[in-house]
């Protein structure tokens, strides 16, 4: 077991708490980095695809996880990212501009869409962002001379420095591409949630009332969030654009944005870590459910709403057994073996509220 | 004539959507929480009565048939909540909105499973054709579905108003722990609810499916009916009806005037009006929380 000896307030908010940590961090990017060597190109696009949802992960933990505002519309904010990416390009922008400013574009929108959000709270922003997902469909369409409409848009070829990246042709650099922005963002993530803003949020998140209390400004805070979760989510929108090469207003559906939610929900809500081992589970489930169908030898039989139904199986069982997640299991196993023999049970215990309603009647 | 007829099938549909949104509310209210499968309850309500009353399957008389439906749908909602929700007792509003999320899909599953994913139609008495009034088309089916939820919105408010149980409801949705100390059997009352809302889902399953084909990924009509219960403001019974209405007369009219493609946006873009000027709905009975 290790043991934080703290002599400083830095070491509070220190990136890595040590050099431990460091290491194991360094050694999981050494083994991304070298992956393309280890792997064929089939799996090496499915580790693809699991990155670019780790990313879309990341941008709803920030506003659900840290922020505790749940979004049921974050489909939304990928397809917009996602298409003014591509129109940018082909506005003749280079990636390396086209890419950022999709992002920014999408963070100030949902900003833009947090102001009359921020009033609402609980479920009334859960169906607000409901609808903004069922209405983004139906506006892409509206807006056909600038989206296509329902025949929808092809991904250009991706050029940084005079080289071509695509998913198909190089999928090795597609990867490092996504690996490098992945990287980013996660660093992102991490110094957001140790800056002044990180901690507002987890103020919200805990209680509002105590956070205003505290001098933080929650619509302001709130508005924060919505920006920059929005901007992660739009940048992760631009990548599933590239991943899938063809796209139109039924990629980003609402069953999109509720498989986000849900994800983030099984990896473990509040964590970095939940959204990477949530996208594992959403990426790879379809290919695990296809095996084992051959498996039980009914290869050839298509069962529509399957991989739905069982991932919904897997969300209950989660929400019942293990509300924290995977991430939550990982720690509870860890810290086992660290304190061995001294844990016990009710470390985790968590503490039940009683409901009383803001309804007068 | 037009804009009659218009109005006739929009208040019929808003019915439906209305008794969906019942289904929501009776929750919110007794427990605070929102049951995002209320739609896909509807759509098992409709299977369970189609599986009954078709000669394809079982052949029962219909009068027989619908009774048993509401009944297996109120055991249904009853066991959902002392097997799965009661677990969940003492955890946050948003565990219990993935997690009923997270189980419209499996009942979407197994009703496919089951039903396949084939529209079907429910051999239904009610389904005995149009008549005219005056120029007006008028079905069978839809002055069924109009009567059936303004009696049982009248029925459910004077439940909650009057009767022990009702009361009891509300005084667990208010204050869990002041109920308890009260008596109420806070747990007890809430499956009771859950029963309940089955029960009113089986009702609105009934009357959908005698008004026209149903399929499996007919529980999404809930997301409509989600706009009728925030339009008329969570937790009230008749604003429930008045928004189920809205969003009912709203969208043929939509459909009518409206150039296509506009027309669906309309309830949403409704809702969403609603939520940035009356964020507790038209209805509202929220007041500033103050600590």
């Amino acid at each position: 077991m290790r043991i934080h000896f703290k002599t400083s307030y830095e070491h509070d908010i220190r990136l890595f708490p040590d050099w431990w940590s460091f290491l194991v961090y360094g050694v999981l990017v050494a083994i991304a980095v070298v992956l393309p060597w280890l792997m064929d190109d089939f799996f090496l696009g499915e580790v693809t695809n699991v990155l670019i949802w780790a990313i879309a992960g990341l941008g709803l933990m920030m506003l659900t996880g840290q922020t505790g505002q749940a979004s049921l519309g974050h489909a939304a904010f990928l397809a917009l990212g996602c298409y003014s990416c591509i129109i940018f390009m082909e506005q003749g922008w280079p990636f390396l501009i086209a890419f950022p400013a999709a992002g920014i574009l999408t963070g100030v929108v949902g900003t833009i869409i947090a102001i009359p959000a921020i009033r609402l709270h609980g479920i009334y922003l859960a169906i607000a962002t409901i609808a903004l997902s069922i209405l983004a469909d139906d506006i892409i369409v509206l807006m056909e001379p600038i989206t296509n409409g329902v025949s929808g848009k092809f991904a250009p070829v991706i050029t940084i420095f005079g080289i071509e990246i695509e998913r198909w042709t190089t999928p090795d650099r597609f990867y490092w591409l996504v690996l490098a922005i992945t990287i980013l963002c996660t660093l992102a993530y991490r110094n957001i949630l140790r800056s002044p803003l990180g901690r507002a949020f987890a103020a919200v998140r805990d209680s509002e009332v105590s956070a205003s209390a505290m001098g933080v400004h929650i619509a302001r805070t709130k508005a924060a969030a919505f920006g920059i979760s929005c901007a992660i989510t739009g940048l992760a929108g631009a990548l599933m654009g590239f991943y899938a090469g063809a796209f139109n207003n039924e990629t980003f559906s609402i069953v999109i944005s509720i498989t986000l939610l849900m994800m983030i929900v099984i990896g473990g809500l509040g964590s970095i870590h939940g959204a990477f081992f949530g996208a594992v589970v959403v990426a790879f489930l379809p290919q695990f459910l296809s095996m084992s169908k051959d498996f039980v030898g009914g290869g050839s039989v298509a069962i529509p709403g399957l991989e739905t139904g069982v991932f919904g199986m897997i969300l209950i069982l989660f929400i019942l057994f293990e509300p924290m997640g995977i991430y939550g299991r990982w720690m509870k196993i860890r810290i086992w073996f660290e304190l061995f023999p001294f844990a016990r049970k009710d470390m985790f215990k968590r503490q039940k509220s009683y409901l009383k309603t803001e309804r007068l009647r | 004539m037009e804009v009659v007829q218009l109005l006739v099938s929009g208040l019929a549909n808003g019915c439906v959507y209305g008794l969906i949104a019942l289904g929501f509310v009776l929750i919110y209210k007794a427990t605070e929480q929102v049951n995002f499968a209320q739609g896909d309850f509807m759509m098992l309500g409709a299977f369970v009565c189609l599986g009954l009353t078709n000669a394809h399957y079982m052949g029962l008389p219909f009068w027989i048939a619908a009774p048993l439906t509401i009944a297996i749908m109120a055991v249904l909602g009853y066991l959902l909540d002392f097997f799965v929700l009661r677990h969940l007792f003492g955890q946050s509003q948003t565990a219990v909105v993935i997690l009923t999320i997270a189980l419209g899909f499996v009942i979407r599953f197994i009703a496919g499973v089951i039903w396949s994913h084939e529209p079907q139609t429910l051999e239904s008495p009610l389904a005995v054709g149009d008549f005219k009034v005056g120029g007006v088309v008028l079905g069978m089916a839809d002055i069924a579905v109009i009567v059936v939820t303004v009696l049982l919105t009248y029925f459910l408010y004077q439940f909650f108003q009057r009767t022990k149980l009702g009361l009891a409801m509300q005084a667990a949705s208010q204050n869990q722990m002041a109920a308890y100390f009260m008596g109420i059997p806070v747990k007890r009352v809430q499956g009771m609810i859950w029963g309940l809302s089955g029960a009113v889902a089986a009702v609105a399953g009934i009357l959908f499916a005698s008004k026209g084909a149903i399929d499996p990924n007919a529980g999404l009509l809930g997301i409509k009916a989600f706009a009728a219960a925030v339009i008329g403001g969570f937790g009230s019974l008749p604003g429930a009806l008045m928004g189920g209405l809205i969003v009912g007369v709203i969208e043929p009219f939509a459909s009518r005037y409206f150039p296509a493609g506009y027309s669906q946006i309309a309830p949403y873009a409704l809702l969403l009006f609603v939520l940035v000027f009356r964020p507790n709905g038209l209805f509202s009975q929220v007041r500033i929380k103050k600590v």
